[in-house]
């Protein structure tokens, strides 16, 4: 699996993304630079977490602009797979590539903690080695991670079996009005959406800070383990 | 010629830091105050004489960058 991962000025996590990437698919993933024009032949591309352009006007506003986004564009429409994580999801959603936007956490707070995903579909091609309902365990670390949409699209996600992840408890309930089952105020407790061919994702929480057993735990792996099976044909 | 581009959030998205500043404002003793939403306003020159054509473009800026019409309203006013 050929991975590349996008560099803005202000991304933090690509060191992190790209250790992920390394452990699971065994194989270096290349950086490359917003301002870059062209994209090398890929399997996958990620946009990382972190502040680029120091969430100037909207988180990712400027970031979706970014010459390179063009050519993401493109490779998307071509049906490349694209994976946005935090600030990643973020521009991904102001880029249009994904639906609905990311407000400020209902709580105010910049979240810094770990929490828990349910598996919502087992269906794409970033979530086939989990069981749909599985939960795990994912750091968060945002302030801008309220997601909304307008009621049909939110909707439309469901029955399309769209939303790829949502806040739980540590029991794997969910309760959108529960700030500790939903801790920044997520519509319908959404944490991670899927694009309508499947192959673009983009979640607020970071699986890629949860790979290694060094780290305690690798509830974050099959996140990746899933793209080496769906991109390593 | 001065564009100047105020951008709010939508009418029902929750504006958690309008509830903040209203939350500061009972504590400072303003006790009639009703709801607070917080928005931007961009200014910005663009070289042209023609205020409609100022107008659709400040307009077309808008859509492009300045505000998320996911969440977000705007209007613009050309204001010199």
């Amino acid at each position: 699996m050929k991975a590349g991962i996008v560099l803005f000025p202000g991304t933090n996590r690509e060191r992190d993304m790209a250790q992920a990437l390394r452990l699971v698919s065994g194989r270096d993933p290349v950086m490359l630079w917003h301002r870059d024009t062209s994209l090398p032949q890929l399997d996958l591309v990620v946009l990382p977490g972190g502040f680029s352009f120091g969430d100037y006007l909207r988180s990712g506003a400027m970031g979706a602009h970014s010459p390179l986004m063009r050519e993401i564009r493109s490779f998307a429409e071509r049906g490349g797979h694209v994976l946005g994580v935090c600030n990643g999801f973020q521009i991904l959603t102001e880029a249009q590539l994904l639906p609905g936007a990311l407000l400020r956490n209902a709580g105010m707070r910049f979240l810094a903690q770990e929490h828990f995903l349910r598996v919502e579909t087992a269906d794409s091609p970033f979530t086939r080695d989990w069981s749909k309902g599985d939960v795990f365990r994912a750091p968060l670390a945002h302030g801008d991670g309220n997601y909304t949409a307008a009621p049909d699209v939110l909707d439309r996600l469901e029955a399309e079996d769209r939303v790829a992840f949502r806040y739980v408890s540590a029991q794997g309930q969910d309760d959108a009005a529960d700030r500790r089952c939903n801790p920044n105020g997520s519509q319908r407790s959404i944490a991670g959406v899927l694009s309508e061919n499947r192959r673009v994702c983009g979640l607020m929480p970071h699986p890629e800070n949860l790979v290694d057993p060094d780290l305690g735990a690798t509830d974050g792996v099959p996140l990746f383990s899933s793209l080496v099976k769906s991109l390593v044909a | 010629m001065k564009i100047r581009v105020n951008v709010m959030l939508k009418e029902g998205v929750l504006d958690p830091q309008g509830k903040a500043i209203g939350h500061a404002f009972e504590v400072l003793g303003f006790s009639n105050v009703g709801e607070v939403r917080v928005g931007k306003t961009i200014e910005l020159e663009v070289d042209t004489a023609d205020r409609e054509a100022a107008a659709a473009q400040g307009e077309a800026m808008a859509r492009e960058l300045l505000a998320n019409l996911v969440i977000e309203d705007f209007a613009v006013e050309v204001a010199e």
